[in-house]
């Protein structure tokens, strides 16, 4: 069921993702502050923001769950919320690596954008070990949402307070008294959150369909009457 | 391959090394995650194969339902 589209929705993502390539080093000008660096601006940037969003959708799925007793919302929340740590750990990683090139340190600890970032993707962290300390899957998958509620209500407010602190020196590019963007770099960079969020959506369709595999694995053996191997996992929810 | 040759050259100098870094790092990601995905996916194929061998065994000892009793027993 879940595997239903995965296989155009892949040949979309690798189109989009060989499109965006091209067009970053191919098509979008060089920056004339920045230079060559500005190129790692779109990885990083459509990665921070379909994190974001993911962990704000990992929410409007939990509040799904919580108001249909659905153990399915409770999978669609946990894995949005997964999937959006890993692009988190990206973000973080491609950020201090641009931090490096263009201010000589790999962190700056004065910088509202930075800070706040690393604080919802720790928060996110403490998702796991939350999940895994709980033994009882209901109350597992209830206290999971609440969770993913006011962690993804903390996102956009996070997001405001730092679009309205004086910024230091991490650059303003959208909605600047600038004008933002040029023609050919708005498209590139739109092309790249496209792609990005294809990725985001085909790994979070893949994850689903594996999980819902293995469940309907560990069904079969239990109609069987044969041992479920490995045992289940406390973490992950089972979907069917 | 024409427009390979005749896009302009890449600026590989000092910012070059940490662009293809970042590149890479989401690439490199990437790959951990599909190489991850494709282990478990290894893993439910195996689940599958032995639940596969499970079913066809008790289809058998349907058909056959003495013969469980004689395999448990064979010089009884």
């Amino acid at each position: 069921m879940y595997g239903k589209g995965l296989k155009p929705l892949s040949i979309a993502t690798v189109a989009m993702l060989a499109l965006s390539l091209s067009l970053v080093f191919f098509y979008a000008p060089l920056d004339a502050d920045q230079g060559f660096i500005q190129k790692i601006f779109y990885i990083h940037v459509p990665l921070a923001m379909v994190a974001l969003a993911g962990f704000v959708i990992g929410g409007i799925f939990a509040i799904a769950h919580l108001r249909t007793d659905n153990r399915k919302w409770d999978a669609y929340s946990y894995v949005s919320i997964h999937i959006s740590v890993i692009f988190g750990v990206a973000v973080l990683i491609t950020g201090a690596i641009w931090a490096k090139a263009s201010w000589g340190h790999w962190w700056v600890w004065d910088e509202p954008t930075l800070v706040s970032f690393l604080i919802v993707f720790l928060l996110y962290a403490t998702y796991y070990p939350f999940r895994y300390a709980i033994e009882d899957r209901d109350r597992q998958a209830r206290y999971a949402s609440v969770f993913a509620v006011t962690a993804g209500a903390f996102v956009p407010l996070n997001f405001m307070a730092v679009r309205m602190a004086q910024s230091l020196v991490h650059p303003r590019t959208f909605a600047t008294a600038d004008g933002g963007l040029p023609g050919e770099m708005m498209l590139t960079f739109l092309c790249c959150l496209a792609a990005i969020a294809l990725l985001w959506t085909t790994l979070v369709k893949f994850e689903l369909t594996a999980k819902s595999a293995s469940g309907q694995v560990k069904r079969l053996r239990r109609a069987l009457d044969a041992p479920v191997s490995g045992g289940s996992s406390r973490i992950a929810p089972e979907v069917s | 391959m024409e427009v390979l040759f005749a896009a302009p050259a890449l600026p590989l100098d000092e910012a070059g090394k940490y662009v293809a870094g970042a590149y890479i790092v989401f690439v490199v990601l990437l790959v951990v995650y599909v190489g991850i995905m494709a282990s478990k996916l290894q893993r439910i194929e195996r689940d599958l194969d032995e639940v596969a061998a499970i079913a066809e065994r008790n289809k058998e000892n349907q058909a056959a339902p003495g013969r469980e009793a004689e395999e448990a027993a064979p010089y009884g």
